[in-house]
Order: C-alpha cells, then structure tokens, then sequence
C-alpha cells in the first residue's frame, strides 16, 4: 500500500479501517542466502539496500528485541556531514545525499528536516580548526560556513553570546544538516525491506555462529538454527559480545551515552546548535521538546542508562550556552550503548572469517549514517568489495595505523 | 466552589491571584488548582494535538491536563500542573497553548478534523512536493506544537546542588514511609523522610480515615514534628525523589521557594539534592488510573481520589452534582465523603454486577456503565448503560471515575527493573530487588489499605535496619482501616462509539491503539512510539497500564503476556536550572588566573582562553586602537630588546626519586638521563599508538630532582598519564610526581636584553649562564629557579618564584624592562614569535601528527612510550602531511589558519587535498604573513607554489613552502 | 556511582576518571611481537559482566586503582591500588 495525503483522507473517511499492517511477523525459514544481525536502522537499510541495489531478496533480519529497539530509537537524531578526514568526509557525505531524498525513497515520512547545524567557536584556534573543517568540507562537495560573531548571533539570539568564560566568537555551519525523526527511519527502512520480500524476525536473538572451516554457515539462535550464506552484523552497542561468538576480538568498547528531553515548549530553537567546549548539544523537536545531551559517561556500560555527574554536567553546559533553559524541565532521560572504536569512526568490511561481515563502532554518530551504512554493507555483502563510499572504513587500519582520528585523542575510546 | 468547613487551608489568611487576567482569592493551604476549583474554573487547560477543553484529572504530580503558565516576566514559568502549584498571594497564572483564548481556541480546528490525523498519520504523509516539508508543512506543525513558552531571558532566581548522607531514605511521608521513618529513627540510623507534598501524609491528607482515634492527616502530622525534633532524622518536605542511580545515589528535587513570589534573601529556587543512601525505602503510594469511555476527556471529569482530595483535603465541592463511576470498592468513598460534606452526589455507578456498594442520598447502579458524555466546555450530562443494555443521561456537571490504583514503583524501573503483573491486585507491582539497596512499602507495593501499608512500611524498615546493623525497635502498629479494596478490572467501556481517552495530554485514544495494533505496531514500545501514548509531561502515569489493557483485550491476551510498561528517570520533571545550578555565566568551567592578572586588567589587557587559563593577550597602549597594532610592537620590542610574558599556565610537575632519569626516558621519546644536573632538555611525549602527545622542556635540578613542563591545555592529561605509568606500568620504579603548576608563577623574559634585566634582578650576578642551563637563583631574599630556555627564539630566560610573589616578580620584571625599552608582551606576540620560529603549539600537535611529521622522528628512541607503534606503515612515508612553513606569493596578501592546499592548478577537491595551514601571523620582522602548515611530503616540496583552497575566509590565493624557521635559522640569537 | 577509595574511602564517582581495560596495564615488552602490541593498544575484551578497568582518583589522593566492576549493572565488585599488583 502507497502512503499519501489522499490515503490518509481516504482512510479517515472510512474510521481509518482498511490499513494494512507496515509489515509481516513472519516465522524464520531454515535458511536465507543472507542473514542480518539486528533491527536497527543500519540493518534494516543493509536488508533494504541488499533488496533495492543488488536484487537480493532472500534475506532475514534477526532481532533480538523489537525492531527499532536499540540506538536507533535512542539519539538525539542529528544527521549532518562535517567531518575533515578523508573516508569520513565521502561516506557522510553520501549519507546525507541519501537522507535528502529518503521519504520519496521509502515513501514514509522521516521528517528529515534540514534546518542547518552551527559548531560554536570560542577560541580563534577553534575557528581556525573549523575553518579547516569546513574547507574539507566543501572540497567534498558539502556545503559549510564560517559564521562570524555577529551572523551567529542574529542566526540565534537565544544563546549567552557574551558569557565571560566562554563567549561566542563564530562557528561553522552546515545548513544541510538537520534532524529526522528516529523511530520513523526505522520503520521506513523495515516496511521497504519487507515489501521487497526481507524476512523481519523479532524476538529472535542470535547466541551464535555456525562455522566450518573458516566459513560462517548460519546462526545458533532463541529460535532454533538459521542457515545462511552470508551473515552481517549490525548489532552496535553489542559488536563486541556479538562478535565474541565468532571468535573475534575487535577494536571496540561498549559504552553509555545519555540523552534528555524536555516538556513540550513553543519554538526556541530554529536548528541544531553544539557547543563543543561545553561538550554539549542541543535542537528542539517538531513536538516542542528540547532533545539535548553530552559527553559519554566515561566508563564501559552495557547498562544503557547513566549516572548524576554527567546528567549535571550537560545541564550546567545548558546554562551556560542559554541561561533562558533555566525554568524548561527535563521530562525524560535515557541511554543507549554506543560501540566506541578505538579511532571514533566506523568500521564496516570483511572479518577473517569468510561469509562473516562486520558494520560496527559507530561511536555516538551512526543515525545520521544509516543510509550510507546500509548502502555500503549491503554492497559488501552483496560484491564482497568495499563500497567506494566506505574505502577507509577497514577493520585492519588499527594494525596498519591508517586510522580515522577526527578528535585526535588516540586509542582511548571515551574520549572520542 | 467552596465548602462552608473543614479542609487543611488556614481560612483566616486569604490569597489573592489572577488566572488569565482575571482575579479570583483563595487559601493558604491551596493549591492553584483548588483555589480555581474554589472559583468555579472548571476549564484550566487544553490538549496537545487537538486543543480539546480540559479541567483537572488529579490531585497531584500526575496531572496531565490543568498546565499553565506561572509568574511573569523573566519569572514565567511554563507547563506547571496547577495541581501541584501552592497558592502564594500574588501569583499570576495563564492558561498556555490556545489561541486567542482559552474559551475559544483557534487550533481547535484539529478536533474536527481528528478523523484525519490517527496515529502516525504524519508519517504517511507530507511528502508531496518533496520540498515543502522544510518550507510549508514543518514550520506549521512546529508552530501549532509546543506547550507552554519560555520567557527567553535569564532566570533571575539562583538555584543550588548539594550532597546529603544517610543510612535510610525514606521516599514518600504517606503512612507506609511515615512508619518506616519511625522505626529506622528510633533504632537510631540517620534517616532522610523525603515527600514531594508540602504536608506530611500522603494519601491520609485526602481521606477522612482516622488513625488511632485521631484524624489521619493529624496523626502524620504529630509523627513528622516527632520525628524533625530526632537529631538523626532530616525531613525533606516539597522534596521529590526523581531518580535512582548506581550505588545508593538518589536525585531529588526540594522546591525550596515555589510557594513564593519569588525567593527569600540568599535562599535558592530549588536545590537539587544528590543522597547517598546506604539503604532506602520507597514508599510513594499510589496512582489512580482512569477508564476509557467515549468523552472521557471533558472538564469535570476527573479522578474520583482527586475529587474526594479537593473536598477533604481543601473544603472544594468539585461540582454541583457528581457521579461517581467505579469499578472499585474505592471509588464509592468519594461518593460518601462529598455527600458528607453536603455535595450532592446524584449516582454511584459501579461496572461490577453483584455488588453491595452503601446506601446513601444517591443512585445505585450497579452493573452499569458510562457510555458517552456532553458539555462543550465543561461536563453537562453523562450516559449510562445498565446490565440490561438500557441508555439514559444523567444530568450531572461532575463524573468522578476510578479505575483501580497503580503502585508509584517508577523508582524501580531506573536501573532497568521490569515490573511484575500481579493478577491478585491487577496492578504491576515492583520486581524485587530491582535497584539494589531499595526495598518498597505501602501502596507503592500494592498494599492498599492503610494498616497494611504502614505495616508494611515496618516490615521494611526492620529489613533495612538489619541489613544496616541496627537493632529494630519493636513499635505497635497504629490502629486504621485495615480492608484493601477489591476490583474488578474494566480498562474501557467495552461497545461504545467515540473517541474514549487514554492520554489525555496527547490526545491518545483506544481507536489510536487499535490502529496502531492493525498495523502491527504491537509490541508496547512500538505501539507507546507510533502512537506517541505516555510520552507527554506525565510520562504515562495515567495513561499506560489502561493501554495496556485496550491491548491486551485487542490481542486477545493477558496483559501479562503483553508486556510491561518501564519509566524513566526523572520521576517528575526537573528544571533545568536546578540540574545545572551554577553554572550560568563564570561558573560552568574552572577559571585559572595567571598571577599577572591584575596587572593586565590594570593595563587594559584583553585576555584569551588557554585550556582552564585565561591570559593576557597584548597590553594595548595609548593611541593603539587594534589589536594587531599591539601585537606588532610587542613582537619588535621582543627582538629589539626585552619583553616579559606570564606563562604560568604552563603545566608544571616535580619528577623526583633514585629512578626518576629511568622513568623520564621512558616516557620522553627522547633521552633524559644523559641530561646533567643544571641543564634543561626539549622533551617530546608520544601515546603509545605511536602519536604525539605533548612536548615542553625537561630540566634537571639534582641527579635525583626533574622539574617538567607540559603545553597549557594538556597539563592535567600529561599528570595522569605519568601518574598512570608510576603505579600502572612500572610501580617497581622508585619515582614521586607532584604537579607544581599552581605553586610556581613563572615569567619569561626575552630579548636582547634579557640578561641585563634578570641580572640586574638577582641577588647575585648571574655569570656564566648559557643556552639551556637552569639553576636556583635568589630574588630579593625569595629562592627562585632560573631557565635559560626560550620560545621566541631570543636570548631568553623563564624565572619562577613561589606564586605568591609572582605579581611583584611580574612588576618588577615589566619596571626594569620599561627602563630597557621593553616591556609586557601577551599571548599574540607570543604566538608571532614562535610561529617565525617554527616553534609548536597544540594547533600542530593536534593528536594525528607523529614526530616524524614534525621533522623530530629522531629524536624518537627504543624502549620509550609510543616507539613501537609508530613503525606501522600508517605512521610513516612521505605520503603522510609534514610540518612545513608557508608564505603567501602576493606580497602582503593574508594567510588563514584552516585553509587547504593543493599543488598549482590542481582541482580543489577532496581527492586533490595536499595539506592544510594550521598557525598563521603577520610578521612584523618578515613584514609579510608567515604561516606554519602540513603537507604532504612537504619536507621535498621547498619552493613550491601550491594553490590555497578557502571557502571559509578571504586570503591569499597562492603560497609558497619556505623552509623553516622563518627567522635566525642558525639561532645565534638564542645562543647569543 | 560509588567507589571506595583504599586511601580516601567512599567517594561518589565524579571524583575519579576512567581510563579503560585494566590490561593497559599490561604493556608488552618493547621487543614484543607486533601483535602483542596491536592487541595492547587495540583490541579489548570489552565484556558484558565483571570487566576489570583503570580509574584514577583524580580529584582525591591521585591513586590510579584497579576496579571489577560489572558492564551490566554497574556494581563495584573489587577495588585494590593499581600499584599494588594482583
Ligand atoms: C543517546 C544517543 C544519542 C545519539 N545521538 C546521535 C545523533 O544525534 N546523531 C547520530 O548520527 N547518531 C546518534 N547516536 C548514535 C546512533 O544512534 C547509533 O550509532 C546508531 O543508531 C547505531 O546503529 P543502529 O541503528 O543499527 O543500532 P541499533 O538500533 O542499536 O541496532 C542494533 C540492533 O541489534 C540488535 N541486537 C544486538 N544483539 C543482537 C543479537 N545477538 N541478536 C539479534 N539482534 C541483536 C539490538 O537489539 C538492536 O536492535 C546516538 C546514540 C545515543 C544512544
Ligand atoms: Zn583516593
């Protein structure tokens, strides 16, 4: 079934009877040419590019929870480009090059809404890295801005421009950037794949890794086994546990990101505002709410909820960019597990096992690669070639020391 | 209206405030919401989605509907539950989200056309044409969304954070918690009793239970007062336990000052409390939920605990006729407590067949049903339908419903705890153990009389204290209502048409469900998401277990196979203000001061940010009116005779112990033990992956005694890194480091005249002192350390006195020079004359340059940190970008930090990219821009002319690579 | 989160920084196969259960301890001094 105003109209007109389900439960087969691990957005676009691109419809899905559970249905929903280091810079760019056409795409609506990012800068070294930022950015083709003092201020009144500690000298902005809303990604990419023919199996989790001489050939999992031909993880925060079972140990650790939410409050906020010194970000949701967050929690989690010094930490950053937050109330606040690889960017390539892909260590950043994530892995699974959007994204740059390293802090991974 | 007597407001002072301009009076002892009711305001708010005239559902935190704006000015505050608001003389309300007025809402157009806009409607929508949704369709929503508005300005109040201890915290001050408090105060552990209520006794306050002969809320009253004169024992009232988190630490807001117009001298708005609590008991009672029946929504329907509430707790007839509607034995004390109170109550409706609710001046209906409902702004008439299937209306202007309570167990879903169905109660209970340290009482358990609540309460307590190592008193259980309700569970009236509610806020109802449920959104969380059910200010707390019961009757399934609702922290919301108290303007990160602060801010010095330090970045003089024109001089005056700079900020760490040289060589890529006592050393540190992490000098004051300098930013990471590497990596080696940043204030003094100024300074001549040399020295009296060190390029010395001498040193320093011809020079010039020396700062040790990019890779020796991983091809060849220096082609054309390089006539693409410019200054020695840059294999390319790719700023169009230093390559200067 | 410091006692968490995997301390001979070194700086169990890690007690005496710890639920289950070895 299309999706359209007239639908809609349609359907309302008839007590909203007659829609038919976004997608089918249906019961594992005994084997898929390919089997992905996890339902969150970079699997069901991997399954759903697996369909569209390469004409591979015999694949499943497998969630151990409900689909859209994990990441995807926890960040804070940014999506932009702005990365400096070449093999970041093209995969974002791509991203957001798929992102700008995705509900015509997927006819659903992602509300990806490119209301522009703004970096803050508080220091000339800042503006002169950004200024660097945003050169590479252009030279791949996205667009980027150095804003000075002034232009940010107009661009938005509502920040503390003159706080003593840290005032605001200018940023960078990207205006293609902007937010989209999480949970719809999900579902999108899952009623695209399913109606191509993708098995989406929930509440099936994978508890491991049938493997014959150096071939992976299915997957022990809650609901008996499943033989493939292929298998792909997609498992982010649980790469490491996940990929254990294979017999791999990998560049990764699990950690705890927080994110908050406030009431419903009429609009403040036009885009998406960071304020990197303060480790702090913050855009207003099309429902009203303030969705903001910080820095990791510093420690290894797999708990998926934080803890005070972080929670306090991002609210006084939110006082001391916009001291107007004071009488806003936090209504919500949660965590997800982030797969921090020891670079800060993603790996998406071959294992050492043969028919056994990985897609992992998205940090804090992978809902605004989920198009391009699921692109490039489902051309890796498909060609058993590296996409040439995703070239650099290699397992082995650890060892070989080709790494990615856009904070410049080196192989501790919280404080990517 | 009010009620002639009784209630818990103090008559004798009335209050006086306005509601959407208009005046009304109430009570201290009010709530905003009672005081309205008082009023007759029955229309206090307006739904999210389509605007739909609402009154109060509660009493209490959980209110989805009565929102409003209160205080003016910089003071408003949005979204604030009347219910929950104490009346204070003066206090300004108004209603929020409608538009022109709350009687007649424009965006009530949605209601009519609610048919169209079903769960998720949006999603399946808006995407025609393809750029309308930025342009047309957000901007409207966004508009139309949204509660309350911030005021935009600065909240004058402050607000404040603080830590508190205990062995036992108590949440909630209802009998359970009021008992628990008790037993754990007399055995003599440190006790917190926390309530979110401003009186103590929770439910008791609602209810005209007595205990032990007394009234109840009485009863709690007297225990609380006992309990404030045991010095172990802090009550916290308007104090709401928000949020439980790892190892016994509970979040709690105190609502110091809301019951005011604003707040006393010197006290905070709120303070947020973090409690360490050895153990804790939850006690926070219960939550009626409603059932959903077609209209359920309007104003005067609302709970029938909070209607009992309003006319027992403050002497408020919630209407003039009431129905009650239950399908608990609960429900029919509303019934007898208004009646008591002279409210006419016209029928008690009860859904369960074969019930003997009591007699009374009302109508029995049992069996019966409420199946739809009339009134445009406010309840006018309710239907019923009996066993039989027969309708009739009811003309009432109040319908008080319950639909059964839910225990308050959110605190038991903040470490992840699912809660667990109980089929006995139909409630969810709380899994046991699901925060540890945490045990639940009362009715929060599902204890839902009062004696067994406050038995419970004892109970818990006894374990606790056990738990603890405290005797447990042995205390005699109070005498109270000792029968818990029985109901029979009804989530929604079953063969009704129209939309029945179930979030209110959201406007969420069992038509939303069921489509949700059609298309296959079924688990709870994609049915909570899609439909966006208990995600408005009230989290749920009255909307999700009756969804959860519309679909568990959908699937055909008990609700325990459904699955469970979870909550997240914070219980209620908290302001953002309290969270982050403190931290509006200075107060969000620390702010180091140089010692020559004072000095700088006497001379107009403009300061600049360097890590936590902020420092003087030129001293202006008169007639100079930019700062380049400052910046400039001082640079000259450096290279023509003598500057002075505070560089304080450098990091500083004492090194001592017999194997001090050995841990210094392993931690400098370079070798440190070779260095005699009295000479210093340029130190580079890698991180073991083989990448630079910081560099500074290394100065040997004894054979046993370094003193080391870090880069401003990177002193704390370089003190934890080597304190890692003492007691981590080689806790063998005999090796103490203390970080003396803060008690050594140092100045450099640089300048061809340099040693004339810190000679003439000395307590004794200097004599020989060459390049690199270091040594105690005496300044008036005061021991002093003397570097010969620069970062200029210049004949140059850094000086460090005790800090506390370090403004009088700086004076002094700046006097002499004055005479000499110099004087004070700050951050810019600094940075001038290291950049025409090539010299480094953490704009090029930005973390991906290795030392062979800087042209140091060999100084780089085996067995030290980072030595092994940068053999790896990634760290080596001349494809990576190497330091280089840059001069613009056009003379006097400017050069811009972050712009990019390729060679001349390359496309300026990605795949061309050769480098990129990280430092740049006008030289005033050069008279030209000079920059310092990486590029690829740059160390070959002296004298090529690369194109420059700037996009950001406007600047030169060409550079060319120049061989660095720019200035005194041979460096006589320094040695001079 | 809570850790009782050997020297300082129990402190609430935000006094100390973490570093990582408690194998950092580990660091393989500096002739060590490159493998050794790889896995050192790269490679991590990173389990979900006890875990042993780094803190630093950073704003209290400057000890760096050794910490199990489980992933899961965040209950400290050992603290001893780094220095001290197992
Ligand atoms: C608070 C927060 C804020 C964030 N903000 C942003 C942001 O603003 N912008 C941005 O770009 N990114 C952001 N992110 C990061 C982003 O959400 C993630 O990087 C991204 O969602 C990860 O990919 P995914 O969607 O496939 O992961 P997930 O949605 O987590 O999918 C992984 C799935 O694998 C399943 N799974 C795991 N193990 C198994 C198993 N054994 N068997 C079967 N299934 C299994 C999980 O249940 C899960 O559903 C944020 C993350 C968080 C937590
Ligand atoms: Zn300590």
């Amino acid at each position: 079934m299309r999706y359209s105003g007239w639908q809609v109209i349609a359907k309302g007109l008839r007590g909203q009877r007659g829609w038919q389900p976004a997608w089918r439960d249906p019961a594992p087969k005994l084997a898929y040419q390919v089997i992905i691990i996890g339902a969150g957005g970079h699997g069901l676009a991997t399954a759903y590019y697996l369909a569209k691109n390469h004409g591979i419809t015999d694949v499943a899905v497998l969630e151990r929870g409900w689909l859209g559970g994990g990441n995807v249905g926890r960040n804070t929903t940014i999506v932009r480009a702005n990365y400096h280091l070449d093999g970041n810079t093209e995969f974002y760019s791509h991203s957001l090059k798929l992102w700008e056409g995705l509900e015509q795409e997927l006819n659903y609506n992602v509300m990806m809404s490119q209301r522009g990012i703004i970096n803050l800068a508080h220091s000339d070294g800042q503006m002169d890295f950004y200024a660097r930022r945003g050169n590479a950015m252009r030279m791949q083709g996205d667009d980027a801005e150095l804003l000075d003092r002034d232009r940010v201020r107009r661009a938005y009144p509502g920040l503390n421009h003159d706080n003593p500690r840290f005032p605001i000298l200018g940023g960078l902005r990207q205006r293609r950037a902007g937010t989209a809303r999480h949970d719809a990604v999900a579902w999108g990419f899952a009623r695209g794949a399913d109606r191509r023919g993708v098995d989406l199996v929930q509440n099936c989790e994978v508890t491991g890794f049938r493997i014959e001489r150096g071939r992976v050939t299915g997957v022990e999992t809650t609901r008996g086994f499943i033989g493939a031909g292929k298998v792909g993880m997609a498992v982010a925060g649980r790469t490491s546990q996940v990929a254990q079972m294979a017999g791999l140990r990998l560049p990764i650790e699990s950690h705890v990101l927080q994110a908050f939410v406030t009431e419903g409050l009429k609009p403040v906020l036009p885009g998406v505002v960071t304020f990197g010194m303060g480790h702090f970000y913050i855009s207003q949701s099309d429902k009203g709410g303030l969705v903001y967050g910080g820095d990791l929690d510093f420690y290894n989690s797999y708990a998926a909820r934080g803890n005070l010094p972080m929670i306090e930490h991002v609210h006084e950053a939110g006082m001391a960019l916009m001291p107007m937050l004071g009488r806003a109330r936090m209504l919500r606040h949660w965590g997800g597990i982030m797969d921090m690889s020891m670079d800060g960017s993603p790996i998406i390539d071959r294992t050492p096992i043969d028919g056994l892909y990985l897609n992992g260590g998205w940090c804090y950043g992978g809902f605004k690669a989920t198009p391009a994530s699921g692109w490039c892995f489902a051309h890796l699974i498909a060609t058993d070639r590296p996409s040439p959007h995703a070239m650099r994204l290699r397992l082995d740059r650890f060892e070989t020391g080709h790494v990615l390293d856009e904070e410049g802090t080196g192989a501790q991974p919280n404080k990517h | 209206m009010r009620l002639e007597t009784g209630g818990l407001i103090d008559r004798a002072a009335p209050l006086g405030f306005r509601f959407d301009g208009r005046e009304y009076s109430g009570f201290q002892g009010d709530t905003l919401a009672s005081a309205l009711l008082a009023g007759g305001v029955r229309l206090m708010g307006r739904s999210f989605k389509y605007h739909r005239p609402r009154g109060v559902l509660s009493a209490g935190s959980d209110e989805p509907n009565a929102l409003m704006e209160v205080g003016t000015g910089a003071r408003r505050r949005p979204n604030t539950r009347a219910t929950v608001q104490e009346l204070y003389e003066g206090l300004e309300a108004r209603s929020q989200n409608r538009w022109p007025s709350l009687a007649w809402d424009a965006g009530q157009v949605s209601d009519l056309l609610a048919p169209f806009l079903g769960a998720g409607f949006y999603y399946k929508t808006f995407m025609w044409p393809a750029a309308f949704w930025e342009r047309v369709y957000e901007p409207l929503i966004r508009r139309a969304a949204g509660l309350g508005r911030l005021s935009g300005k600065r909240d004058p109040d402050a607000c404040d954070k603080a830590f508190a201890h205990c062995d036992l915290l108590v949440i909630g001050a209802g009998p359970a918690g009021l008992m628990a408090a008790l037993m754990a105060a007399e055995a003599g552990a440190r006790v917190i009793l926390a309530d979110e209520d401003c009186r103590p006794g929770g439910r008791l306050l609602a209810e005209r239970e007595q205990v032990d002969g007394a009234p109840g809320h009485a009863w709690a009253a007297e225990l609380w007062d006992a309990l404030a004169q045991m010095p172990n024992v802090t009550p916290m009232p308007r104090t709401t336990v928000t949020g439980a988190y790892d190892g016994g630490t509970f979040g709690a807001l105190e609502r110091v000052a809301e019951h005011m117009a604003r707040p006393p001298e010197a006290a905070p708005r709120l303070t947020f409390w973090r409690i360490a609590a050895r153990r804790a008991i939850l006690a926070a009672g219960a939550l009626e939920r409603p059932v959903a029946f077609p209209h359920n929504d309007r104003p005067g329907v609302m709970l029938a605990g909070a209607a009992r509430a309003y006319a027992n707790r403050w002497a408020v007839a919630p209407g003039r006729r009431v129905a009650v509607f239950t399908n608990n034995d609960d429900g029919w004390r509303t019934a007898r407590d208004l009646s008591a109170q002279g409210i006419e109550v016209a029928a008690l409706i009860d859904s369960r067949a074969g019930v003997t609710p009591p007699e009374g001046p009302w109508q029995l209906m049992t069996g019966t049903h409420v199946t739809d409902t009339r009134g445009r702004l406010g309840l006018r008439a309710v239907q019923t339908r009996d066993g039989g299937g027969r309708h009739r209306w009811l003309e009432v202007d109040t319908l008080a419903v319950s639909g059964g309570w839910n225990p308050a167990l959110h605190l038991t879903c903040h470490m992840n705890g699912r809660p667990r169905w109980n089929p006995a109660i139909h409630a969810f209970v709380p899994a046991s153990d699901a925060v540890p340290g945490l045990d639940v009482a009362g009715a929060a358990l599902g204890q839902f009389s009062t004696r067994g609540a406050m038995k419970s309460g004892q109970y818990r307590a006894r374990k606790a204290l056990e738990a603890l190592g405290f005797e447990p008193p042995s205390i005699p259980v109070p005498n109270a209502e000792d029968t818990p309700p029985r109901l029979s569970p009804l989530w929604q009236v079953p063969r009704t048409r129209g939309r029945a509610w179930l979030d209110f806020q959201n406007d969420v109802t069992v038509k939303d469900v069921a489509l949700a449920h059609a298309e296959n959104f079924r688990s709870v969380e994609h049915m909570k998401r899609y439909t966006t059910l208990g995600m408005a200010t009230d989290q749920g707390k009255s909307a999700n277990v009756g969804a959860l019961g519309v679909m568990a009757d959908l699937a055909g399934r008990e609700i325990a196979q459904i699955g469970t609702t979870t909550f997240r922290p914070p219980y209620t919301p908290i302001d953002i203000a309290a969270l982050g108290a403190g931290a509006d303007g200075r107060g969000f990160a620390p702010h180091r001061l140089p010692p020559s602060h004072a000095y700088g801010l006497e001379r107009g010095a403009p300061t600049v940010e360097a890590g936590l330090w902020h420092r003087a970045a030129y001293y202006p003089r008169e007639g100079e009116t930019h700062w380049r024109e400052s910046c400039d001089r001082e640079a000259r005056m450096v290279r023509q005779a003598v500057g002075v700079c505070d560089v304080t900020s450098l990091g500083k760490i004492d090194v001592q112990g017999t194997d001090a040289a050995a841990f210094l060589d392993r931690v400098y890529a370079n070798t440190m033990s070779t260095l005699k006592p009295g000479r210093v050393r340029y130190g580079l540190m890698l991180r073991d992956d083989g990448f630079v992490m910081d560099d500074g000098t290394c100065a040997r004051l004894g054979p046993e005694h370094f003193v080391v300098t870090t880069t401003t930013a990177a002193a704390g990471q370089v003190m934890a890194h080597l304190e890692f590497c003492a007691q981590c990596l080689w806790p063998q080696l005999d090796v103490a480091l203390v970080s003396v940043t803060e008690a050594w204030a140092q100045c450099a003094i640089a300048g061809p005249k340099s040693r004339d100024l810190v000679d003439g300074l000395l307590d004794a001549p200097l004599g020989a002192f060459p390049f690199m040399a270091c040594g105690e020295v005496s300044v008036r009296g005061v021991g002093a350390r003397l570097f010969r060190i620069s970062f200029s390029g210049e004949h140059a010395y850094e000086l460090a006195v005790p800090a506390r001498y370090g403004d009088a040193l700086f004076r002094r320093l700046v006097d002499r020079a004055e005479t000499l011809g110099g004087g004070p020079y700050g951050m810019e010039a600094l940075n001038v004359l290291r950049i025409e020396k090539g010299l480094l700062t953490h704009a090029e040790l930005h973390g991906r340059t290795t030392a062979d990019d800087l042209g140091l890779g060999r100084m780089v020796k085996p067995g030290s940190i980072g030595h092994r991983m940068r053999e790896r091809a990634g760290l080596s060849g001349r494809w990576r970008e190497q330091l280089v220096g840059l001069e613009a082609v056009e003379p006097g054309a400017r050069l811009n930090g972050g712009a990019r390089l390729v060679a001349a006539g390359a496309a300026q693409v990605r795949q061309m990219d050769q480098g990129y410019v990280t430092s740049v200054c006008w030289s005033p020695q050069l008279d030209r821009y000079i920059a310092l840059g990486f590029l690829r294999d740059g160390r070959n390319r002296t004298g090529e002319v690369l194109d420059i790719v700037d996009h950001m700023r406007s600047g030169a169009a060409q550079a060319q690579v120049v061989p660095l230093p720019f200035f005194d390559p041979e460096g006589g200067r320094l040695r001079a | 989160m809570r850790l009782t410091c050997p020297l300082c006692g129990d402190r609430d968490s935000r006094e100390f920084s973490y570093l990582g995997s408690a194998t950092l301390s580990d660091r393989p001979a500096d002739d060590a196969p490159f493998d050794a070194w790889h896995e050192y700086v790269h490679l991590r169990d990173n389990p979900a259960g006890p875990n042993a890690e780094l803190w630093h007690h950073v704003s209290g005496c400057s000890a760096w301890l050794h910490v199990v710890r489980d992933t899961r639920n965040h209950q400290v289950l050992s603290i001893r001094l780094a220095e001290e070895g197992a």
